[in-house]
């Protein structure tokens, strides 16, 4: 146990020097790292933040409902009783054909020719809040309303939250295409950094091995190197990502004062960003394991 | 105990290095390794640490089958030997005191002890004053028992030596000699290649003699 452990702290200690022996290769391999890193990153901080954005707007799930024409006043009672027992609707707000055309004669300035119609070509409506933001759920709650007796038209306000979710769904799909791409550059990186160090090290490996140390022992300095790497360019990622929101958060506080609407970006949550320095060390450790793999076994004691 | 039975080492180019080779070496004897430069000496040593392996027969290390033993397994083989290398092998991007240090962080010790073993080994060969020394500064003589500091840090209970005294003037040699000779006397096995006999100025140890890759005894 001990001899397992000083064994992980003697590699884990020449790892880190290694380090901090070439400290400008060193911060210039984590910089390309963390910067390759921060672009799927922040489109996916992006797409979150879009996500909690719509969130907040279809909160507002509205559905009109226009009744014919000829609706009588026990069509609408009738509505009415269905509305209050259905356990989808939070409540919901009658607007007459009347008061409907009074709206219009004030807000649109139409008021002459409103005047010269003979009769009121507007339907009785309801204004109905659902309790879901879901787009399937809404889509099949205006199904429902659609088939009630005397029901003309039900107009679900919130259709484009179902565009917003089609588009956030091929922005994940950026995100997962791109962080491939890019966790592929991570593994190149390491992967030549460390075959390197194999070559300028050959001597100590030959000798290592001359003296009886293990295919482990000589692996895992190099793997300790490419996992703390990986966590630095990830920690690189995270930073360069907190300055861009702190930036654009400054700008955006101008723009929000002018539409009078709550709006600022938010960085990962702590889930997010822990899994992001898990991936980048593990892709750290996976190409100097493959590096490893490839080139050491070409240093047999001669 | 060291035991070779019908070995014999052919390279890939068809040359012929160790044919049909059988001794046995007991337990705490000293054994001196002769012949001429290409004789099979090196060879033979290389072969004990499963460097190399034979083309075929047995070699018996401390009553393990070195020849079929498993990649894996050799690493713990090598920790009982104390090797010497012809060329030496000391890494020169170090001090005197870590290249005797890197045997022991490969078994795993912790730093303390470690540094205690160490600082023991080099006062056997004489080196304590040079510990922080880099191996470049250090003359043709210092530079062999540094190699011998390396070999005994771990205590092994083989000691194999490849011309440990090549380079080196008659006083230095006498002065390796008998380091070797006061390990063998506190029971350490040791088996030295040297190019002829007449370095051991009438010692009267025994001696394995190789004439192209045959034992002459």
């Amino acid at each position: 146990m001990i001899a397992w452990l000083s064994h992980h702290w003697h590699a884990f200690f020449l790892a880190l020097r290694q380090l901090a022996g070439a400290p400008f290769a060193s911060l210039l391999n984590i910089t390309v790292i963390g910067v390759a890193f921060s672009l799927p990153t922040g489109i996916y901080m992006l797409l979150g933040n879009l996500q909690v954005f719509s969130g907040q707007m279809s909160e507002a799930s509205q559905l009109s409902l226009f009744l014919e024409l000829d609706a009588d006043k026990a069509a609408i009672l009738k509505i009415e009783s269905l509305l209050k027992q259905h356990p989808q609707v939070i409540n919901f707000q009658f607007i007459s054909k009347d008061s409907a055309l009074k709206q219009l004669k004030q807000g649109s300035g139409l008021t002459d020719v409103v005047d010269s119609l003979t009769q009121n070509p507007l339907p009785d409506a309801f204004i109905i809040n659902a309790n879901s933001t879901e787009p399937e759920a809404l889509e099949q709650l205006r199904g429902e309303i659609q088939k009630w007796p005397k029901a003309e038209h039900v107009q679900l306000d919130s259709a484009w939250t179902k565009r917003l979710d089609a588009l956030l769904k091929l922005g994940q799909l950026a995100v997962l295409m791109l962080t491939a791409l890019l966790s592929f550059a991570l593994v190149v990186v390491t992967f030549n950094t460390i075959r390197l160090q194999i070559l300028t090290k050959r001597d100590e490996i030959e000798v290592s091995k001359l003296i009886g140390a293990t295919s482990n022992f000589i692996r895992r300095p190099f793997l300790y190197f490419g996992a703390i790497q990986g966590v630095a360019g990830g920690v690189i990622a995270w930073l360069i990502i907190a300055i861009v929101i702190h930036l654009i958060n400054s700008e955006l506080t101008d723009l929000v004062q002018l539409y009078a609407i709550d709006l600022h970006l938010y960085h990962l949550s702590f889930e997010d960003s822990i899994s992001l320095l898990l991936f980048s060390s593990w892709l750290g450790w996976l190409g100097a394991w493959l590096s490893v793999a490839t080139h050491l076994w070409q240093i047999e004691p001669k | 105990m060291i035991s070779f039975s019908n070995v014999y080492k052919r390279y890939p180019n068809g040359f012929d290095a160790l044919k049909n080779i059988a001794f046995t070496i007991k337990l705490g004897e000293m054994v001196f390794i002769t012949g001429h430069s290409g004789a099979g000496k090196s060879t033979l040593l290389r072969l004990i640490a499963a460097i190399e392996r034979p083309t075929t027969g047995g070699i018996f290390v401390n009553n393990k089958n070195v020849s079929t033993l498993k990649n894996r397994a050799i690493p713990y083989l090598r920790r009982n030997l104390g090797m010497i290398f012809q060329d030496q092998k000391i890494l020169f991007d170090r001090s005197v005191f870590d290249n005797v240090l890197l045997p022991l962080q490969i078994c795993g010790f912790d730093h303390w002890s470690a540094a205690g073993r160490v600082r023991a080994a080099l006062d056997k060969v004489g080196l304590l004053g040079r510990e922080k020394a880099r191996p470049i500064t250090l003359s043709g003589g210092e530079r062999q028992r540094l190699c011998i500091a390396r070999a005994i840090v771990n205590r092994p209970s083989i000691l194999i030596a490849d011309e440990p005294t090549a380079n080196l003037d008659a006083d230095y040699t006498k002065d390796i000699m008998n380091m070797f000779k006061s390990f063998h006397q506190v029971g350490v096995t040791v088996l030295i290649a040297i190019p002829d006999a007449e370095l051991l100025g009438g010692s009267q140890e025994r001696i394995l003699a190789l004439n192209h890759g045959k034992l002459a005894i």
